[in-house]
């Protein structure tokens, strides 16, 4: 709502020298957001007068048309003779009244005006467009963006600053949606007068006639949709008058466009007074006015010209033709009044109050938002009705000659203030601070409150605040008009807590831990598309591409939800390179969604009250499984080369490292196997397991997702469901023995076909070797001819040592042994050079 | 014991004169002296103090002379080989230092020799930051609490106390989830607040409750310098007997005095959210300028817009309604909430000029942050 500050000093007394941030300042202290203070005509300075176009020369010779106009400004040049002005606008003709600026002046903008030379003649000022004034884009007088024409009455030579209201103040303020009242300058007046202690002139205390029998017909067929109709009428409009220039300033610096003198009326009321108000052209309006819900499919075209579908939920206003508006929402062509405002000479005003929640649906269901249905879904006054009605009437008299007739239509079910009870002292248990009850009553009837009882108060509302229904609701007002600026700060004593849960210090301590191993954290939306898994791999039927999928995603390229974290961490990944990072260790921990596409839809349970066991049950039941992933990308040197020596190159070794310092982390010993998973390369994904339970991947990319990605050859990757990894994770680590008897040491080489998996032969020399093998290391791979086709020598160190004896040659000869005949046994394995 | 030697040679006893000895005892010295490095001592030691040595030789006639010269020549010989051995361990030592000293300059490096072997890793400080200001609040006895981001309209609106149709819900710009039919209205969003853990948390346990709630929040705004559609959010809740306003201030004083330094105040101006009713905005003193921009033209301060507070997030007294369909009595118990994206908050504390930074993952902007910030 943007407030003119000259028009909010018509209701309240604010002391003269009070400027924009003054006035701010105070409304923000009693819970107003003002957001801005626009300062209008900031820097401007005259001459800026009204002169009459005295003649116009066309000039021809130019790129586009320019006139030389003799303009007609009294005195306001100090000779009396006429202004010699060139103009490119075209807008206006010999004997129009213009707005002309003189040298010396100065425009908003810093724009200095002196005579000067262009087209071929000196031009002595400037004949000004509405634009040019800082009287925004907006339409004035119909001039669109062309130069300000006049009507006639106004005198040559006159001050147009003044007569423009060019120089004012404007608050701009985000109403919050618990006080439609401010949505009028009735409401911000209220505020205004409060934060000073001032007397408010409140625009709506005006006579209102009683409703009769004889005013236009009104027939409501949904009381609970529209529970109040004032309908009006007035006759002999003169469909010539314009919008005074008052009328359209206010319009304007409220931000709002004037179009034609009946609607700029209605406009103008509804600033003030918060009331919507729609006014019919009664030519084209059938018969009696109706309000009743639409028939679904039912159709209607409303003043923006959309032909709109409607709901069996939207309210309408009909004629004896069908529906003409959309209640509370937005007017029909078929009875608009005239743009020009050239025909309409007879008007029906209907200032009606709507049930805020049927206004909200059917703007959101139309996604049309009007000035009146942000002030009906928020909640009217609907005392209000009959005095903005009034007021409308008075305005449409005063300025377009109209009369108003006598029928006045009332169509109302009988007001029921609302009362809430509420404890004296019940602000001051909520503030934490000592109000006294007096206090509490003077705010409370300070905001419109009715208040009588002693230790237990009974408050009444007024009619502009539907939101007062609590006693906290009533707290909130006596604090904020104490100022929570006063409020006491305390801190509370919380019960002794146990810190972070085991999960939470897991989490820390993998990011730790990777990032001491190398990894830099990246953080990736989730939003993905077919496209990336297309580009992974991915085949179709994989549960990865069963997505959640968005209804209003950002892009339309994805319009889902990752079930991976690889999409968004290569994404990274390729930034970094394209920005000239080549040696990259990046991870991510974060969740995924894994819908099954079976979950059934959530239940609605009232928020009345707790729901029960099941209903939350069926709540959870109905989200997507949602587990913490964990991934890693690499590429470039692990480890780089330098004056110390050779580096080494990142590859599919150093993604399985990553999963193992993170199992190392839960403290769960993973396994693993050989894989084959997409995206990674067939020959080289390690399938990560703990126990029987397969927990992720790691290894390098397959070459075609990494050309389809565009990111470096051989890049790693790993992902684990770390949720998984966490359940599976023991308790405490139990320390080990640790034996001073001295160690054993057995060097084996075991010959194996290429394709038995090292890590079999391994756990065979483990199983084989029983208690006393206290460690096993894989120092070598070998190929070579000497070995014979297909077949790999694997070296291992065994370390052989007891607890409580030093192990003899004989006994560490003979572990070794058993080590490698279980090896033999189980993967064929034959000792090298045996 | 044997019997006294009778029978001595007088020829052979000649090595024990004492001059002879002196002579011997300076022979040895000299060389010992002479000898220029470790290998040339370890010859003059076998020459002059090994087992074939002059001195050793004489040391065996001893046992060959008359008893009564036994003794003084014994004295002679053994002061003498002292000597020598005494000669030998100081050149010993000698030769060792110079040794050392040259193989140690020797072996000198340029210790200014840059040494990147291994490049370096870091959390992101949006993690990092979290963490921090999630152990504030478990300092003071809260604890931690987590949620599903894809959430129920229910536990992200409605017991919220936005009522359908209300216009505040649409002051969260919402992401809206497809059904599994692929309908537009499933009663599923990507949650807007982490707000509905604090639900989950009061519908899950009694009170007394205090638990911080950090994580990932979507709101359909576009990237840019300013915003970000997927930003992280910490929310704190705590409901108990005879909460009020003024702890909601003291626990916010405390939050930002530990985040930022002592002396940082915060501010409250009435607002509006659904959840809290009085609902309030909370801004802190300008972390940049400390408020010393406000009518300074010559010292604007960007952070604040001169204006000397940050908008820090929305906070208040939990609405009872909101209570109420968590189960818990509003007549017993009072609670107070309040929630902020922390983006921002990174942004000033670490003078971060573009949101971009925090979200894009590029690792020079990462890597400064280290493990813990």
């Amino acid at each position: 709502m943007r407030a003119p500050l000259s028009w909010l000093r018509e209701y309240v007394d604010l002391p003269a020298g009070e400027t924009g941030r003054d006035v701010q300042e105070r409304l923000i202290a009693v819970g107003l957001e003002v957001e801005t203070v626009d300062q209008l005509g900031a820097g401007l300075k005259g001459p800026l007068v009204v002169g009459q176009v005295l003649a116009i020369e066309e000039l021809t010779e130019f790129k586009k048309p320019i006139r030389y106009c003799q303009v007609d400004v009294g005195d306001a040049n100090g000779t009396g003779e006429p202004q010699n002005i060139v103009c490119g606008a075209r807008n206006f003709a010999v004997g129009d009244k213009v707005v002309v600026v003189l040298p010396g002046a100065t425009l908003p903008g810093d724009f200095h005006i002196a005579a000067r030379k262009t087209y071929g003649h000196t031009s002595e000022g400037m004949i000004c467009s509405a634009s040019e004034l800082g009287m925004g884009e907006s339409d004035f007088f119909g001039g669109g963006a062309g130069i300000i024409v006049l009507p006639p009455e106004y005198q040559v030579g006159a001050d147009a600053v003044e007569l423009l209201e060019l120089v004012d103040e404007v608050l701009d303020i985000a109403v919050t949606p618990d006080r439609g009242y401010c949505l009028s300058m009735r409401g911000l007046a209220r505020e205004a007068a409060i934060a000073y202690g001032l007397p408010l002139r409140d625009p709506a205390l005006i006579d209102v006639p009683a409703g009769n029998a004889h005013g236009y017909p009104v027939r409501i067929a949904d009381p609970a949709g529209c529970d109040r109709l004032v309908a009006r009428t007035v006759s002999n409009v003169n469909p010539a008058a314009l919008s005074p220039i008052w009328l359209q300033r206010r319009l304007q610096k409220a931000g709002m466009r004037p179009i034609s003198l009946a609607v700029d009326i209605t406009n103008y009321v509804m600033l003030e007074i918060g009331q919507p108000l729609h006014a019919y052209d009664r030519a084209r309006v059938d018969g009696p006015i109706g309000v009743r819900r639409a028939e679904p499919g039912e159709k209607l075209t409303t003043l923006d010209g959309t032909q709109r579908v409607l709901d069996a939920g939207d309210l309408l206003i009909t004629d004896a033709a069908g529906p003409i508006g959309l209640a509370g929402v937005m007017g029909g062509a078929s009875s608009e009044i005239d743009d020009t405002g050239a025909t309409t000479t007879a008007v029906v005003i209907e200032a009606a109050h709507f049930d805020p929640i049927s206004i909200a649906r059917t703007a959101r269901r139309h996604k049309l938002s009007s000035e009146a249905s942000r002030r009906f879904e928020r909640g009217t006054d609907p005392l209000a009705a009959a005095a903005a009605a009034q007021r409308t009437v008075d305005l449409l008299v005063l300025l377009a000659g109209a009369t108003a007739e006598a029928g006045v239509t009332e169509v109302a079910e009988p007001y029921r203030p609302r009362t809430v009870l509420m404890r004296a002292d019940h602000p001051d248990r909520v503030a934490g601070t000592r109000y006294g009850r007096e206090t509490v009553v003077r705010r409370l009837q300070q905001i419109g409150c009715a208040v009588s009882g002693s230790d237990l108060l009974t408050v009444t509302a007024p009619s502009w605040r539907p939101d007062l229904t609590a006693p906290n609701d009533l707290a909130e007002e006596v604090i904020r008009l104490e100022g929570f600026a006063n409020l006491p700060s305390t801190l509370p004593t919380a019960p002794a807590g146990g810190g972070l849960t085991e999960s939470q210090l897991l989490q820390r301590r993998i990011g730790r831990a990777l990032a001491g191993a190398g990894y830099t954290e990246a953080l990736n939306y989730p939003f993905i598309g077919e496209g990336v898994l297309d580009q992974l791999g991915v085949e179709p039927g994989d549960p990865r591409r069963r997505t959640v999928r968005l209804v209003n995603p950002l892009s339309d390229e994805e319009p889902s939800l990752r079930t991976t974290l690889l999409p968004g961490l290569l994404t990274a990944l390729r930034r970094n390179v394209g920005r000239g990072s080549h040696d990259l260790a990046l991870f991510e921990t974060g969740l995924v969604f894994l819908p099954t596409g079976e979950e059934p839809a959530p239940p609605r349970p009232s928020a009345d009250h707790r729901p029960d066991g099941e209903q939350i049950a069926a709540l959870n039941a109905s989200l997507p499984h949602q587990p913490r992933h964990l991934a890693v990308v690499l590429t470039g040197a692990r480890e780089r080369a330098g004056w110390w020596g050779e580096g080494h190159r990142a590859g599919w070794a150093d993604a399985v490292e990553a999963a193992r310092t993170v199992a190392a982390e839960v403290g769960v010993e993973l396994t693993v196997r050989q894989g084959g998973y997409p995206p990674w390369h067939p020959g080289r994904c390690a399938a990560l397991y703990v126990g029987d339970e397969l927990v992720g991947h790691a290894g390098e990319l397959h070459p075609r997702a990494v050309k389809a990605l565009g990111i470096p050859e051989r890049t790693g990757a790993m992902e684990l469901d770390l949720d998984a990894l966490e359940r599976s994770a023991g308790g405490p680590v139990r320390a080990p023995r640790v034996s001073t008897f001295p160690v054993a040491t057995q060097d084996v080489a075991l010959v194996v076909d290429h394709g038995v998996p090292a890590a079999d032969v391994e756990s065979a020399l483990r199983d084989g070797a029983g208690a006393l093998l206290e460690s096993l290391r894989l120092f070598d791979i070998f190929t070579g001819e000497q070995l014979g086709e297909g077949k790999k020598s694997l070296a291992y160190a065994l370390r052989f040592r007891a607890a409580d004896r030093t192990l003899t040659a004989d006994e560490a000869s003979a572990a070794r042994d058993a080590a490698v005949g279980a090896a033999a046994e189980r993967t064929g394995a034959v000792l090298r050079g045996a | 014991m044997s019997a006294p030697n009778k029978s001595y040679d007088p020829v052979e006893v000649e090595a024990l004169k004492p001059e002879q000895i002196e002579r011997m005892r300076d022979e040895a010295v000299a060389a010992v002296a002479a000898a220029s490095d470790l290998d040339e001592l370890r010859e003059v030691k076998a020459a002059h103090a090994g087992d074939r040595s002059p001195l050793a030789l004489a040391n065996r006639e001893i046992a060959a002379l008359p008893p009564h010269a036994k003794a003084d020549a014994g004295k002679r010989v053994g002061q003498a080989r002292g000597a020598v051995n005494k000669a030998l361990a100081a050149r010993q030592g000698e030769l060792e230092a110079e040794r050392d000293a040259r193989v140690l300059v020797e072996e000198a490096v340029d210790v200014t020799l840059s040494y990147d072997r291994r490049p370096a890793g870091a959390r992101h400080p949006m993690t990092t930051f979290a963490d921090r200001i999630a152990d504030v609040f478990t300092a003071l006895g809260y604890r931690v609490a987590e949620g599903p981001e894809v959430e129920t309209e229910w536990f992200n609106f409605d017991a919220l106390n936005f009522p359908p149709d209300h216009p505040a819900r649409e002051m969260q710009d919402t992401f809206f989830v497809r059904g599994a039919d692929g309908g537009e209205d499933s009663g599923l969003v990507l949650r807007t607040h982490t707000s509905p853990v604090q639900i989950r948390s009061m519908i899950d346990s009694e009170p007394p409750l205090y638990v911080v709630c950090p994580g990932r929040v979507y709101r359909t705004d576009e990237l840019d310098a300013t915003h970000t559609p997927v930003f992280t959010q910490v929310e704190l809740l705590a409901v108990d007997e005879g909460l009020t306003m003024a702890d909601l201030k003291g626990t916010l004083d405390h939050m930002v005095g530990a985040l930022f330094g002592e002396g940082m105040r915060t501010r409250l101006r009435p607002n509006f959210f659904p959840f809290t009713e009085p609902s309030a905005e909370m801004d802190m003193v300008c972390y940049v300028c400390r408020g010393e921009s406000v009518g300074n033209p010559d010292r604007p301060c960007r952070t604040c817009s001169s204006e000397g507070w940050i908008e820090l997030g929305g906070c208040g007294m939990v609405n009872p309604r909101v209570l109420t369909a968590c189960g818990i009595d509003p007549d017993k118990y009072s609670g107070f909430a309040f929630g902020f994206g922390i983006e921002r908050m990174l942004m000033f504390r670490h003078n971060i000029e573009d949101m971009r930074d925090i979200v894009e993952g590029d690792v020079r902007f990462t890597l400064p942050f280290g493990m813990e910030i």
